[in-house]
């Protein structure tokens, strides 16, 4: 039995009167890629984003229900969001690397989370990270060149690796290589098999090929008929949800017949 | 290793983090605090010095040496004819350059230049407008210390303000309405004055209004041009000496009694007031203006 | 053949299309001719005046007295005036109109910022010779009961009101840096579990560093141009002194001290405001030049 690192109970979430999802009721397997799929609007990114309290920057939302990490409900009062965010990072659909140096974009975050080691200390943590994101070896040699100055897969593993700096447990992708072609997609596709081993992940994605090859459990969400909102409809292991699965919503999604 | 609250360790270290930002947030607000602070003690200083004096004299007389005699008569005429002389040179001007630029200008070096002129000339001092108006107005066109070259001066002051609001004025114009007359055969003189125009006209009006509110209390190139601050006789026509209410405020605030400095107040109050009207017209036009479309 | 939409109307709006297109063109032609007519007049009143001044007595004496009866020429106690309430001005405005746009653009509400920027506004909107009768009616007596020494006319009463007058230009420019600063960049910072002062000064303001340092160096420009705070509260004594508390006067306080005299207008003495004219022009013609091209840098950083 996997052990289960997140737990999600009823969630709810509001943006202003718009009930965006409900009642989603959900775990996340330590060590495992847990994929969200789903037709587009259907909440998914909503879904991610409450995982690291990130959708509080917008103003006017609404969370109910809760999300348990390690037992303790992250929603709970006097949880400070920022102690979830770094424990739970996030990469996004477009990278967006700060217009600093390769080394500084890491190493800004390690600092301001409290680092207090040497400098030839935080060279290490740079590297490893870089080592893990699979970018070392490109940019060894100009550590100290623009964010800017990489290519666009480049940059999407720029920003995993200056998340993964700070050891998260739990690592949130929101259609991490939508924006990247072909092969940059495959190179992601990659790490994040290599990071299961250290890190959890969670990943949405509009992609089904890509949830089918990437993950090993698979959230399906959709809009329901009635309500109008998002809600996860099935979840299970992978191979089950793509070969025979449940819900017939699901078995006409992951055929193509809708969405 | 996790233990019962995973999110405890390091708390101290966050706590301080979160108290230096506390600390910083408090100092943003304090500074806008300060200023609000200045404003009010500013309007309160003007008005508890200047409402005794705000009497009908100071309408109806013309200035004096006595303070219990003095009036902003000549000032009030000179502002109300400059702002109209002004208005009517300025506005004519900068809405033509603004279509110009905005419909028909091609993107040439010529048009650039014309462009980083205007926002150049945005940032000019405006005492520099008094030189130029003192060398061209008064001195090369030979029209002396008159209004008209007061105006004159004025108008070229406040243009690339007209200039720059008519502009974003008829950028924001839809382009479907652009389009619905094109497909009709309308040339683009046609679609600017039938369509463009008339939608862009509250977003012009009010740039003008806020312009003509500068234009009021401007000071210093009508100095240098030669208004006086003394002038005790009615405006006779655009040739004549005048003076504006702003001019008639410095002098009496470098007058050393303290009465005409009381007087100053009383002046500025009536000064603020057009002001203010003027900037609450231009943004309630604004305000209009969104929700109408 | 008949047609049913006759040509006429067709070529007649044509050629009217043209003549207007013809007439406008010509009109924005003034906005050109306005530039040209400063550089003009400036240009020949100053040549005249150093036919008779030579450029040494200009830049190297330090003593400006053109209407008293020994003349000198120096033009520097003028720029020590301005520079010198210019700096206390920028002293106040650049770090009180910075915080005030980080706490606009990240800390108010939609509200909040509703009234705010209205009130903002307003301060930028009231006549200069009105914080001239502020700094001369009620800060200077207050600054002369803390420091007894102050004398009447001063530079510090007038930069510390100048600093006021300006702040609300620094706190709009900035805003506008700020919040042209991509939200993904923000996202990042956070998702990275930075605090929102932490994201502000060390994410979003290095990322409107360009922005920003246009807007300081406008607001300097703004403040080396003004006129009448100085001229009322400054003072009308030249010289070169770092004493804030003693009178001074600018070189935009020297034309209108001039423009108000009786100085006849073809004498020399006429012709120093020319000259100190052009000065103040270069000066900040040379700031919003700058300025530009600073802020042109904001475009090239997000590729």
């Amino acid at each position: 039995m996997p052990e289960t690192i997140i737990e999600i109970r009823n969630l709810s979430v509001w943006y202003g009167n718009f009930h965006a999802i409900r009642d989603v009721t959900l775990p996340i397997y330590r060590n495992a890629i847990t994929a969200i799929i789903g037709p587009s609007g259907c909440g998914k990114s909503t879904l991610l984003r409450s995982l690291n309290r990130m959708n509080e920057l917008i103003p006017g939302v609404r969370t109910t229900g809760e999300v348990l990490y390690q037992g303790q409900n992250i929603y709970a009062p006097g949880v400070d969001p920022v102690s979830v965010r770094r424990r739970i990072g996030m990469v996004f659909q477009k990278p967006n690397p700060f217009p600093k140096s390769i080394y500084e974009n890491i190493a800004w975050g390690v600092r301001i989370n409290g680092f207090r080691g040497s400098k030839a200390e935080l060279d290490a943590v740079v590297e490893n990270a870089l080592r893990q994101a699979a970018l070392w070896d490109e940019v060894k040699h100009k550590l100290h060149e623009s964010g800017f100055s990489l290519s666009g897969g480049q940059q999407q593993r720029l920003c995993i690796a200056r998340t993964i700096a700070l050891r998260p447990e739990v690592i949130l992708m929101d259609e991490p290589a939508s924006a990247l072609d072909p092969i940059a997609t495959l190179r992601i596709e990659e790490l994040m098999q290599e990071l299961k081993k250290d890190f959890t992940i969670v990943v949405v994605t509009h992609n089904m090929q890509q949830a089918a090859r990437v993950s090993d459990y698979t959230a399906m969400m959709m809009l329901a008929e009635e309500t109008r909102t998002g809600t996860v409809i099935e979840f299970g292991e992978t191979q089950k949800i793509f070969t025979h699965p449940s819900d017939k919503r699901t078995e006409d999604y992951v055929t193509g017949r809708f969405g | 290793m996790s233990t019962a609250n995973p999110f405890s360790e390091n708390a101290e270290h966050l706590r301080r983090r979160h108290l230096k930002g506390a600390l910083l947030a408090g100092l943003a607000f304090l500074a806008i605090l300060l200023a609000m602070i200045v404003l009010v003690t500013l309007l309160i200083d003007v008005f508890l010095d200047g409402l005794p004096w705000l009497r009908p004299q100071l309408f109806t007389n013309f200035p004096s040496r006595f303070p219990e005699k003095a009036g902003l008569r000549s000032a009030l005429q000179g502002s109300f004819w400059l702002m109209i002389l002004t208005a009517l040179m300025a506005i004519p001007v900068g809405i033509a350059s603004a279509i110009y630029l905005e419909e028909y200008a091609p993107q040439t070096a010529l048009t650039r230049w014309i462009e980083i002129n205007i926002s150049n000339l945005a940032g000019v001092p405006s005492i520099i407008y008094g030189l130029l108006g003192l060398g061209l107005f008064v001195r090369g066109l030979g029209l002396g210390r008159s209004l008209l070259a007061g105006a004159l001066t004025m108008s070229l002051l406040i243009l690339p303000i007209i200039i720059v609001a008519s502009r974003e004025a008829l950028r924001a114009v839809p382009r479907s309405l652009r389009e619905a007359a094109i497909a009709l055969g309308a040339t683009p003189w046609q679609v600017i004055r039938d369509h463009a125009l008339q939608y862009a006209m509250p977003g012009i009006l009010t740039g003008i209004i806020l312009a003509m509110s500068r234009a009021v209390g401007e000071t210093a190139p009508l100095i240098t041009i030669g208004a006086l601050t003394y002038i005790a006789f009615d405006l006779r026509g655009p040739l004549d000496i005048f003076t504006v209410l702003p001019i008639q405020i410095f002098n009496w605030v470098s007058l050393p009694q303290k009465d005409f400095q009381r007087l100053a107040a009383a002046g500025i109050i009536v000064l603020l007031g057009f002001t203010l009207l003027m900037n609450a017209l231009a943004i309630f036009l604004r305000n209009r203006l969104r929700q109408r479309w | 053949m008949t047609s049913l939409i006759h040509d006429l109307p067709a070529r007649r709006a044509r050629s009217t299309d043209t003549f207007v297109r013809g007439v406008l063109f010509i009109v924005s032609l003034i906005s050109i001719l306005t530039t040209i007519g400063i550089v003009f007049v400036l240009l020949r009143e100053t040549l005249y005046f150093f036919s008779e001044v030579s450029l040494a007595q200009f830049f190297l004496d330090t003593r400006w007295t053109p209407l008293f009866a020994s003349r000198r020429f120096g033009i520097w106690p003028l720029v020590n005036g301005t520079l010198l309430v210019s700096f206390i001005a920028l002293l106040v405005a650049l770090p009180l109109g910075l915080l005030a746009a980080i706490f606009m653009s990240e800390y108010a509400s939609p509200g909040v910022r509703g009234w705010l920027k209205p009130i903002l506004e307003v301060l930028a909107g009231i006549p200069t010779v009105v914080y001239g009768y502020f700094a001369l009616t009620f800060i200077t007596p207050w600054l002369q009961k803390i420091f007894p020494q102050a004398q009447i006319f001063n530079a510090l009463s007038a930069g510390l009101v100048m600093g006021f007058m300006i702040l609300p230009l620094v706190a709009s420019l900035s805003e506008d840096a700020i919040a042209s600063v991509p939200y993904s960049l923000r996202e990042a910072a956070y998702s990275l579990g930075a605090t929102r002062w932490e994201t502000v000064t060390q994410v979003l303001i290095p990322a409107a560093f360009s922005g920003i340092t246009a807007a300081f160096i406008l607001a300097f420009s703004r403040a080396v141009g003004e006129t009448m705070i100085v001229a009322i509260a400054a003072g009308q004594q030249p010289k070169l002194t770092l004493n804030v508390l003693e009178s001074i006067e600018t070189m935009t306080a020297y034309i209108v001290q001039v423009s108000l005299g009786d100085t006849p207008q073809q004498s020399l003495a006429f012709y120093t405001i020319f000259a100190v004219g052009m000065m103040l022009f270069l000066m900040t013609l040379i700031m919003n030049l700058i300025s530009y091209y600073v802020a042109r840098r904001v475009r090239e950083v997000y590729q």
